[in-house]
C-alpha cells in the first residue's frame, strides 16, 4: 500500500488539529468562572432629564412625551450595581478580538445604546444607526495609538466600524449633532472581562487556574480590586461600592 | 467738520466697514453657541458639509449640533467676502498707505481664521478651538479699528486742534489693562474648549470654600457628584485652578478698569469723549461680572455663557479703541503741545481747567 506524501501531510495534520482540541478541551475543563455581584451602598447624585432630546422631533418620537433621564448611577432597589466594568488587572497579550465577533453599539432615539460596553483589543465594533436622522459618531480615545475617529452616519446608512488597538478604560463615543449622546467603551487586551446587569451580576467566563487582581471600574466612581486564586470550581468575588 | 477731513472721509466705506464689523460680532456670538453647544465637531467634514458642497446642504441636514455648526460656516464664509470687498476697497480708495496695508492684513487674517477652524475640525484638534477663538477676538478688534478710522470721527479728531493730552501714565495704564483682558479672554477659550462643563459649581465661593481643596480624592469626589447632561467629561484640578485663576483675573480687571474710569474723568473732564468710553467700558466690565457669576449660577446655560463672550469681546475693543484714540494724544507726542501739565501719579491735562 502506497502513501502519497499528499496522504501523510493531511493525516499530520488532522493529528495536529486533534492534539490542539484535546489540548483547548481539557484547558477549558479546568478553566473556571469568576461570578460576582456588585452593590451600591448611599444615595448617589439624581440623574437629570436630558430635557433637549424632546425639543427635536426625530429624537423625541420614541419617549411618548416622558423625558429620558442620564444613566451615570444604575441601581436596583436593593443597590444592585448595574454598568461596572470587571476585568483582571495586568493580564495583557491574550486578545482574541481578532476571531471574536464584533460588539454592537446602537443609535436609538438619540441615545447611545449600551452606554457602557466592553471589548478586546482588535474586536470589531460595529456602530449602527437606529433613528431616522443623521449621527456623527465621535469616539475621543486618550490612549496613544487608539485613534480619534469622527464619522457621520445618516439615517439607514451602513454601519460603521472600528477596532482599537491599544488598552483603554471608558473611551468615549459622542454625537455632536445631539450633545447630549454618550456611550464609554472600556477596551482590554484579553477576553477577561464583563459588565454588570441590571441586577449588579457579572461573569468573567474560562479563566485559567491562577492568581489575579480583579478589578471593578465604574466611570464615575472609580476602581476597586481583589485578589483572587482560580482552581477549577468558580470563584466568587462581590463588590460594593459606596457614595457618600 | 474742517474741511480737509470731508474731503478725507468716504461715509459709504465707513459703513461698509461697521457693516464688516457688526457681521464679525455676531460671527463671534455664533462661534460662541457653537462652542457652548458643543456643536464644533457636529460636522465631520471641511470644507464640505456632510460630502455637499457647504452653501448646499440640504436642510433637513440644519438641526441639532449641525445648526450651529453649519450656520456659522455660512455666516463665517459671509464676513470673509466682506473682509476681501472691504479690503479691496480701502487698496483702491483710502489715501493712507497704511490703511491700505491694514485691509491686507484683514483679509489675511480672516483667511487664516476661516483655516483655522476648518483643521481643527478634520485635525480634531481642541487646542487649534482656542486659537481659533483668541484670533476670532482679534479679527474683531481690527475690524472695529479700521471702522473707527474711516469715520469722520476719526478725521475730525486725528486733524482736530489738539487741546489737551493725556498723560502717559493714564494711557499705558488702559493699554496694560486691556492686555489683560486679552489675557482673559485666551483664560476662558481655554475653560470653554475643556469641554468639560464647569469646573466650579458655586460663586462666589468655590466648592463652598475660598479656594477649593484640589487634591487628587477631593477631584475624584467633585466628578462623582457630577450629573451631565452635555458636556460629560471629567474634571482635573488644573481645570478648577484655571477657573479660579480666570475669577482673580476678573477681579483685578474690575479694579482696573474702574480706576482708569476715574482717572479719566480726574484728569480729562467729564465732558472728553475719552471719559465717556472708558465710563462705557466700566459700564461693560460691571456687565461682564454678573454674566460670568450668571454663567456658573445657570450651570454654563449656552446662551448665558455665548453673551459672556460677547461682552468679552465687546469689553476687548472698547480698552483697544480708548488706546487708539488716545494714542496721538499722548503727552509728549508729536504735535502736541500742553499748555499746562499738573504732576502727578498719572499726570493730568489742561482739558481739566477747559472742561470744569
Amino acid at each position: 500500500m502506497n502513501y502519497s506524501r499528499t496522504d501523510w501531510l493531511t493525516k499530520k495534520a488532522a493529528l495536529s488539529i486533534l492534539t490542539i482540541g484535546i489540548f483547548g478541551a481539557w484547558q477549558a475543563a479546568s478553566a473556571a468562572d469568576i461570578i460576582g455581584t456588585i452593590t451600591l451602598q448611599g444615595t448617589p447624585p439624581a440623574e437629570k432629564e436630558i430635557t433637549p432630546i424632546m425639543d427635536n422631533p426625530d429624537c423625541s418620537a420614541m419617549y411618548n412625551g416622558k423625558v429620558p433621564t442620564t444613566h451615570f448611577y444604575v441601581v436596583g432597589p436593593n443597590g444592585q450595581f448595574a454598568d461596572v466594568v470587571v476585568s483582571l488587572k495586568g493580564v495583557t497579550g491574550k486578545s482574541t478580538g481578532a476571531s471574536a465577533p464584533p460588539a454592537v453599539l446602537d443609535q436609538k432615539g438619540c441615545l447611545y445604546s449600551p452606554q457602557i460596553l466592553a471589548v478586546q483589543t482588535g474586536q470589531k465594533i460595529t456602530i449602527k444607526n437606529s433613528d431616522v436622522c443623521v449621527h456623527n459618531v465621535h469616539c475621543t480615545p486618550a490612549v496613544a495609538g487608539n485613534a480619534e475617529h469622527n464619522d457621520v452616519q445618516m439615517a439607514g446608512g451602513p454601519d460603521l466600524t472600528y477596532t482599537f488597538p491599544q488598552p483603554e478604560m471608558f473611551l468615549r463615543f459622542k454625537c455632536d449633532v445631539h450633545p447630549w449622546m454618550f456611550a464609554w467603551v472600556s477596551v482590554f487586551d484579553s477576553p477577561y472581562f464583563s459588565v454588570s446587569d441590571k441586577d449588579g451580576k457579572f461573569v468573567i467566563k474560562d479563566v485559567p487556574p491562577g492568581k489575579y487582581t480583579v478589578e471593578a471600574d465604574h466611570r464615575k466612581l472609580g476602581a476597586q480590586t481583589q485578589d483572587v486564586e482560580v482552581a477549577d470550581k468558580d470563584v466568587t468575588v462581590n463588590f460594593t461600592f459606596t457614595v457618600k | 467738520m474742517n474741511a480737509k477731513a470731508q474731503i478725507r472721509n468716504d461715509p459709504w466705506l465707513h459703513r461698509f466697514a461697521v457693516l464688516t464689523a457688526i457681521i464679525t460680532f455676531l460671527l463671534i456670538g455664533l462661534g460662541g453657541l457653537v462652542t457652548s453647544h458643543e456643536a464644533g465637531m457636529s460636522v465631520p467634514d471641511w470644507p464640505t458639509s456632510y460630502g455637499y458642497n457647504m452653501f448646499a446642504l440640504p436642510i433637513k441636514f440644519w438641526h441639532g449640533g449641525a445648526f450651529f455648526e453649519h450656520t456659522h460656516r455660512l455666516l463665517a464664509s459671509g464676513a470673509g467676502f466682506l473682509t476681501t470687498i472691504l479690503a479691496v476697497w480701502l487698496w483702491l480708495k483710502d489715501y493712507r498707505k497704511w490703511m491700505k496695508w491694514l485691509g491686507v492684513t484683514a483679509f489675511l487674517l480672516v483667511v487664516a481664521q476661516g483655516v483655522l477652524g476648518g483643521l481643527r475640525v478634520t485635525m480634531h484638534m481642541d487646542s487649534l478651538g482656542i486659537f481659533h477663538g483668541v484670533v476670532a477676538q482679534s479679527y474683531f478688534v481690527l475690524m472695529c479699528a479700521i471702522a473707527l478710522f474711516t469715520s469722520r470721527f476719526w478725521s475730525e479728531w486725528s486733524d482736530g486742534e489738539k487741546r489737551f493730552f493725556v498723560s502717559r501714565g493714564l494711557w499705558t495704564l488702559v493699554l496694560a489693562t486691556t492686555i489683560l483682558i486679552f489675557t482673559q479672554l485666551i483664560l476662558g477659550a481655554t475653560m470653554r474648549h475643556q469641554h468639560a462643563g464647569l469646573a466650579i459649581h458655586d460663586f462666589p465661593l468655590a466648592y463652598g470654600k475660598i479656594w477649593p481643596d484640589t487634591s487628587a480624592d477631593a477631584v475624584a469626589s467633585y466628578n462623582a457628584d457630577r450629573v451631565e447632561v452635555i458636556s460629560v467629561n471629567p474634571i482635573t484640578a488644573f481645570q478648577i485652578e484655571l477657573q479660579m485663576v480666570h475669577r482673580i483675573v476678573a477681579l483685578a480687571i474690575v479694579i482696573l478698569v474702574a480706576l482708569c474710569a476715574w482717572l479719566s474723568w480726574k484728569r480729562l473732564g467729564g465732558k472728553n469723549p475719552l471719559t465717556k468710553l472708558a465710563w462705557c467700558w466700566l459700564a461693560l466690565i460691571t456687565v461682564q461680572i454678573g454674566l460670568g457669576a450668571w454663567t456658573v449660577w445657570s450651570d454654563k446655560a449656552a446662551d448665558v455663557a455665548t453673551l459672556h463672550v460677547l461682552v468679552g469681546a465687546l469689553s476687548l475693543v472698547t480698552g483697544a479703541l480708548w488706546c487708539i484714540i488716545a494714542f496721538g494724544r499722548r503727552e509728549g507726542a508729536t504735535n502736541i503741545a500742553p499748555t499746562k501739565t499738573i504732576s502727578g501719579a498719572f499726570g493730568t491735562s489742561p482739558a481739566m481747567a477747559a472742561n470744569k
